[in-house]
């Protein structure tokens, strides 16, 4: 079946760019990467207008990147995927790296939803970030953040691949902690941090395995010699890549970082959790397909990890009061779903792919939503503070219900068209599996709506619950706007590529053509199922958020609530774990250290100079004694000389 | 000529040389004894140079001489300076060395 598989697969052939859209390409990176230098590098007398610089790189790379799309479009699908050499990058030996680009549908699809997205946020920043004394810093790390985001995604080789990797981590550190004056945020940035490090030591292993087997770390080489490769290599290059995507994309098991992420600015969880960052494992598993493919056992991995993700952030969401950690849960559960779909094979990569698209708008309008609430009600987060929000935030509330019904899945909206699709398809194939993949990832749904649904009831309707001291009011136009445009893609996006499957035909160049395959249920009874469960989920919602009062605070509640209240004790399992026997393991690495290492070390030192001590009472300066030891050695001397003779 | 007559006074004579080195504290008396044990060597090379009938030990006792008065005048100049700084001519106040 696997063989199968891997014939599907067969790529589309691989062209040398051309045209002056494809070969200016590397501007996509360059240009976002220039803003930021410049932004950090011009200084205070650029502080009143730097941020439209910040705002027009991503906007140029957008118009770049939808001009080399529209030159692919141009083609038949056969020249789809064309390649852009850069530079001799590491000429040692064996060892030959060309720095290079590769434009196919699926970099491209990222190019547009990073740089598209990533424009959006940057104007809304504008406005958001207006009071920072700071804000020209701050979107120089948008940029710096953009460039990464689209190196990782266009590059040729999984080592280039690594340098945007890396970039990303760096960016988010610096933007999760972008106001590090307050502990809590700069630990978080650092808890960011260390977890992504966890996952890009799987990236380093993969490399190295790669480089091992096949000699090179080029994608085009390595999916050449992957089919050849025995299966042992291949799962351990696949686990060890699924590792630095779960670090990336926050998924289980390395999924503790992206709650505390939210110390960051609002538009910066936006940015981390709708276009950059958390999609670049979902980016890294698909793009692996041919390596994946070989290995079943880790595709299974995949689906696992994916299901369980999905159903943890699901729990996680259910039970949280601060909006923007329900939204983050959110995230983690529908990364999970995109995870649950790139394990599933070729059946699944295009949806894996859709749904973060579409995910990309909807997440992208909720958390510039929930930053326009932050902003009215002085940065509360604390949605049983909110309540009847709608008539002092029209607008907010308008785009955040369309966003919301397209998380929950809701026809005709976005969510719908990609979320449904993935529930489908974890229902195909023969066994055990679809039957748990598929009432997961059903499950999940339901719970989705629940938890959403809350958070709109509960931010949106009901009583008025907020301080007396507060006066909601609308967001400037510099906010509402981008928050319109994501409302519209959420509301379109999904429906419009899916008219003859528009999207996945698009994608077929890099993942495969793959024959429509039955369910192990028949599909309308899927799509009903699901339906009602989401109705379901967000009738219960409404009644016990919207009809009935909510509590100021959070009442008493059972031990799985008070669990899903404290992430299900994920950093206390971490702690207990990781961080306390690897604290105890260094504290005794010390002491051996101290008690062996430098004690041995000390005492030569201390042997040395006490023997010293002992001969400097030799030296005495007074002549006559140093004249008395000569006579004595010759004595000496001559007691021995003449003892021998005889 | 008895052998053993002269060994006994070379002996003597250098035993005193060297008690006077090492107990004396007066530069200048320490200079006496350190002659008086180049002269006691002195007297063993002639004695020898006599018994062998050979002339090389007599050639030495010379050379002892010559380098013995440079030794002289060099070490009563150091003796005198010092003296002229210190207004003292022990050896034992000559301890700058130590420490």
């Amino acid at each position: 079946m696997a063989i199968l598989r891997l014939l599907e697969l067969a790529p589309a052939q691989q062209q040398a760019a051309s045209g002056f859209l494809q070969t200016s390409a590397w501007l996509l990176v360059a240009i976002p990467l220039l803003s930021a230098a410049f932004l950090l590098l011009a200084g205070k007398r650029a502080d009143g207008w730097g941020h439209w610089v910040g705002v027009a790189a991503p906007g140029l790379a957008f118009v770049l990147g939808l001009g080399v799309t529209v030159s692919l479009l141009g083609g038949d699908a056969a020249t789809r995927v064309r390649s852009l050499h850069l530079f001799s990058w590491i000429p040692a030996g064996s060892l030959h790296l060309d720095a290079g680009l590769r434009l196919d549908p699926l970099s491209l699809t990222f190019v547009l939803l990073v740089t598209f997205v990533g424009t959006l946020i940057h104007v809304y920043s504008v406005a958001y970030m207006d009071h920072d004394p700071s804000r020209r810093r701050f979107f120089a790390y948008l940029n710096f953040f953009i460039a990464a985001m689209l190196l990782l995604v266009l590059a040729d080789s999984y080592l280039l691949l690594f340098v945007g990797w890396e970039g990303v981590g760096l960016a988010s550190y610096l933007l999760i902690g972008f106001w590090n004056h307050e502990t809590p945020n700069a630990v978080a940035a650092k808890k960011a941090f260390v977890m992504n490090r966890v996952g890009d030591l799987g990236m380093l292993v993969a490399l190295m395995v790669m480089f091992a087997s096949f000699g090179a770390v080029d994608f085009t080489t390595v999916f050449h010699g992957a089919p050849g490769a025995s299966a042992g290599v291949l799962t351990a290059i696949s686990l060890m890549l699924l590792l630095a995507a779960c670090g990336k994309s926050a998924q289980f098991p390395l999924q503790a970082w992206l709650g505390d992420a939210m110390a960051g600015p609002t538009p910066v969880s936006a940015l981390i959790h709708a276009a950059t960052m958390v999609t670049a494992g979902v980016y890294l598993v698909v793009r692996s397909a041919p390596i994946f493919e070989g290995a079943p056992n880790a595709q299974l991995v995949v689906v696992i990890v994916g299901g369980i993700t999905l159903i943890f952030g699901a729990i996680v969401g259910l039970a949280k009061d601060d909006i923007k950690k329900v939204l983050a849960a959110s995230t983690m559960s529908q990364i999970g779903y995109m995870m649950l779909a790139a394990g599933l094979g070729p059946i699944g990569y295009a949806f894996a792919i859709f749904h973060l698209v579409t995910h990309g708008f909807f997440k992208a309008g909720l958390f510039l939503g929930a930053g326009s609430v932050m902003h009215g009600m002085d940065d509360q987060v604390d949605m049983r503070r909110f309540g009847a929000l709608q008539k002092f935030l029209p607008i907010t509330w308008a785009t955040f219900a369309i966003a919301w019904l397209a998380i929950l899945g809701i026809p005709p909206f976005s969510g719908f068209w990609t979320k449904d699709k993935i529930i489908e398809a974890a229902f195909v194939g023969d066994g055990w599996r679809p039957w748990v993949f598929g009432l997961v990832a059903l499950i999940g749904a339901g719970l989705t709506a629940f938890y959403m649904s809350r958070l709109f009831f509960m931010t949106f309707h009901g009583t008025e619950r907020w301080t007396k001291d507060q006066h909601p009011h609308e967001a400037p136009k510099l906010m509402t706007v981008p928050m319109i445009v994501l409302a519209v893609g959420s509301a379109f996006v999904g429906g419009l590529l899916s008219i003859g499957g528009a999207f996945s035909t698009w994608l077929e160049p890099v993942t495969g053509h793959h024959e429509h395959a039955e369910p192990v249920l028949s599909v309308p009874a899927i799509t009903v199922a699901t339906l009602l469960l989401v109705l379901a989920g967000a009738y219960f919602a409404w009644r016990q958020y919207a009809v009935s009062t909510v509590p100021v605070t959070p009442p008493l509640a059972s031990v799985m609530t008070r669990a899903a209240r404290d992430d299900l004790y994920q950093d206390e399992v971490n702690e207990a774990l990781f961080m306390h026997p690897g604290q105890y393991l260094t504290r005794s690495l010390t002491y051996g250290d101290r008690r062996v290492l430098d004690a041995g070390v000390d005492g030569i030192g201390r042997l040395v100079a006490g023997t010293g001590e002992l001969l400097r009472r030799w030296q005495n300066g007074y002549a006559r004694s140093y004249a008395a030891t000569m006579v004595a050695g010759l004595l000496i001397l001559l007691v021995v000389v003449l003892a021998f003779q005889s | 000529m008895n052998l053993s007559n002269y060994l006994v006074l070379a002996s003597i004579l250098f035993a005193i040389g060297t008690a006077t080195v090492l107990l004396r504290r007066n530069a200048i008396i320490v200079f006496m004894g350190v002659e008086l044990m180049l002269n006691s060597a002195n007297l063993l090379l002639v004695t020898f140079a006599r018994i062998h009938g050979d002339l090389q030990g007599q050639v030495m006792a010379f050379f002892v001489m010559v380098v013995a008065a440079a030794e002289v005048v060099v070490g009563l100049a150091i003796i005198v300076s010092i003296f002229r700084a210190r207004r003292s001519a022990s050896v034992d106040d000559v301890n700058l060395l130590k420490n």
